[in-house]
């Protein structure tokens, strides 16, 4: 069996003109990730430019009004480019750019990952292009300009569902014909090993520091920790540093889009099967003679039909809980802690602070519950106006 | 002596592609027939699916013609026992790993085996992940192709010495054709090889015309032509198949 299996999860499902450049990646992230120039260099980057540490953010007023756990946020919306994205894309850009790279590549679905990975080549001088669903670009774009800005060029995927599964093959269809000068920047804990472990690795930042912030401020460990669940770079990252510690659940939402009974979802746990795609053996949405499903949810960045192998593998040995939400509970999600905290995070988050919200209640004043805001939600407003029916004139 | 293999004898060999089910089942049997009736000597059938991420936009839009027309996998075992009544041409299955691993690997091979298939070609399952498969396909006397592409040596030698039938050569795929530096990536790759074994190379690069196939044929041992052929049935549809049977010849003519 090949490399980078978490069970019998994971794998290099890719065609053979990117085995040798995959290769190539696995060797540069394995010396470089031990390199102490390279750690330097990332580190002062995570903090004079990102913004890290992220501040674990005690939600004194959600606590009071739910009346269960206590809550804390994990604030990866107050990062440089407004999400957790930028975790992965300093180290993977900077990675590029040690292996003589000029050029990277990203596919996006609400654009985070492909703002961020905009902004990383800005700052590191490397051309950048982002392949992005047709449909998404209309969804969101606002990001589609915010990449224009920072100088990258932003590619309209036509083909299949326009949406991030087609902006992903796009993506690695660029890659094959043109692996000498060019890094996909791959923006989750998805694909071919080694990116399932690269992009864990640097998110992992999030768990590490939110256990050591957790263990100042309250002097042990949480309950549960919980993040919103697509390719799963920021549950992975959130899950990462307390999968060893056995107490603590790892909460993952999945996006259900209008309920898992309808067929009009994108949770890939509740409905998914076993399968092979997009260079990882994982689960994914597919019918029964395995082609991949077209998938939806309100939210551009979930919208996506599969699962990181090691989420998949979590799920498998039962250490990780994986649950739907859907649309509705998740524009309530996002309005709840807009008006109780005065945090507009982004949709996917609401995901995860959704079924935060069924959760405290259940859960005693000496629980403690972590839940991470991968995003924030200025690109949201409008979308979330739409659909309750308010027109907005710019 | 494996029948894939065969197809090299004597010859430079063209291997014609087809998507099953494009744009219907019946007019894909046709326009496979048409591509015997030109001389191919190797026939490729594409099995649908639903995310080609190695194919360009000609394979892909055939892709959907015949999935959204109800092409489905036990259909293409049909097709190809239809197929196999008519003509004795070796053939391959071309698909993506998904669609075998879904229908279940020992259920898929022996169908390939009743149905008449030789040998299959799965552009996401590289060397290093052909053993989950592997044995189910010796089990029924069906080759799996590798693909071989620019890498380290080492490499392409772990390839070219545990090939069958024979061997898909790849450039970087791109559809700009064979300028100059492909052209000596692609000398390298197929020299390379000929050191590890004497399977037969064809080229896996999207030839487009008999000029084309002419210049490849003289390093290679065969070519294999997808998107040009799959092209002709976007143009003419359900009357694609005097075309396909034309162009075929023109390319055998031309690698002579």
């Amino acid at each position: 069996m090949s490399k980078g299996r978490y069970g019998e999860f994971g794998g290099q499902y890719v065609p053979e003109t990117l085995m040798s450049e995959i290769h190539k990646l696995e060797k540069a992230y394995e010396f470089y990730k031990n390199d102490k120039d390279f750690i330097e260099e990332l580190t002062t980057l995570s903090r004079e430019y990102a913004g890290r540490p992220s501040l674990l953010y005690y939600a004194e007023k959600m606590t009071k009004d739910l009346g269960g756990a206590k809550i804390y946020l994990k604030r990866e919306d107050l990062n440089h480019t407004g999400s957790h994205k930028i975790n992965n894309v300093l180290g993977q850009a900077l990675l590029a750019k040690k292996m003589g790279k000029k050029r990277i590549i990203a596919e996006t679905g609400a654009g985070q990952h492909g703002v961020a990975a905009a902004t990383a080549a800005a700052l590191l001088g490397l051309e950048c292009e982002i392949f992005m669903g047709e449909e998404d670009t209309i969804r969101q774009a606002l990001n589609v300009y915010r990449m224009e800005l920072l100088g990258a060029k932003v590619n309209a995927v036509t083909s299949g569902t326009k949406t991030l599964k087609d902006a992903v093959n796009e993506a690695m269809r660029d890659w094959c014909s043109r692996t000498d000068d060019t890094l996909y920047v791959l923006g989750s804990v998805m694909g071919p090993h080694p990116f399932p472990m690269i992009v864990r690795d640097f998110q992992s930042v999030i768990s590490r520091e939110a256990r050591e912030q957790i263990l100042e401020k309250e002097g042990r460990l949480p309950t549960a920790v919980m993040a919103c669940v697509g390719g799963g770079s920021n549950a992975m990252g959130m899950f990462y540093n307390f999968i060893g510690d056995e107490s603590v659940r790892l909460i993952g939402c999945e996006a259900a889009g209008r309920g898992v009974e309808t067929g009009e979802t994108a949770a890939t746990v509740a409905t998914g099967t076993l399968g092979v795609f997009h260079g990882m053996k994982s689960l994914f949405c597919q019918d029964e003679y395995g082609q991949i499903a077209p998938v939806y949810s309100i939210s551009a960045g979930l919208d996506y039909p599969g699962i990181g192998p090691e989420h998949a593998h979590l799920h498998a040995i039962g250490r990780a809980e994986y649950v739907p939400v859907t649309d509705d509970e998740a524009v309530d999600a996002f309005e709840y802690i807009a008006r109780t905290e005065g945090i507009i995070c982004a949709i996917e988050s609401a995901h995860a602070v959704a079924h935060l919200i069924k959760l405290a209640p259940t859960l005693s004043k000496d629980d403690i519950v972590i839940c991470c805001l991968s995003g924030r939600g200025d690109k949201d407003v409008a979308a979330i106006a739409r659909y309750r029916g308010v027109n907005l004139h710019e | 002596m494996n029948k894939l293999r065969e197809a090299f004898n004597n010859k430079k060999a063209v291997i014609g592609f087809m998507t099953a089910g494009d744009p219907t089942f019946e007019d894909s049997i046709k326009n496979i027939l048409a591509l015997a009736q030109g001389g191919a000597d190797i026939i490729e059938i594409g099995i649908p699916f639903s995310d080609p991420i190695a194919e360009g936009p000609v394979i892909q839009k055939a892709n959907i013609r015949a999935l959204s027309n109800g092409m489905t996998t036990d259909r293409i075992f049909e097709l190809v026992g239809r197929v196999r009544e008519q003509i004795d041409t070796p053939i391959m299955l071309i698909t993506y790993l998904n669609p075998v691993f879904k229908y279940g690997y020992e259920r898929f091979f022996a169908d390939c085996e009743k149905a008449g298939v030789d040998g299959i070609f799965v552009p996401d399952m590289p060397f290093e992940e052909r053993p989950e498969a592997a044995d189910y396909a010796k089990a029924h006397g069906i080759t799996i192709i590798p693909l071989i592409a620019p890498a380290e040596e080492e490499r392409i030698k772990a390839i070219a010495e545990s090939a069958e039938g024979f061997i898909y050569v790849a450039s970087a795929m791109s559809e700009a054709g064979l300028t100059e530096q492909s052209k000596s990536e692609l000398k390298y790759v197929i020299e390379t090889t000929r050191k590890y074994t004497d399977v037969p190379t064809a080229v896996w690069f999207g030839i487009h015309s008999p000029k084309e196939a002419k210049r490849v044929a003289e390093i290679a041992d065969g070519v294999i032509v997808e998107s040009a052929a799959v092209d002709l049935v976007t143009k003419h549809g359900d009357k694609a198949a005097p075309y396909i049977e034309e162009f075929l010849e023109q390319l055998k003519t031309a690698v002579g």
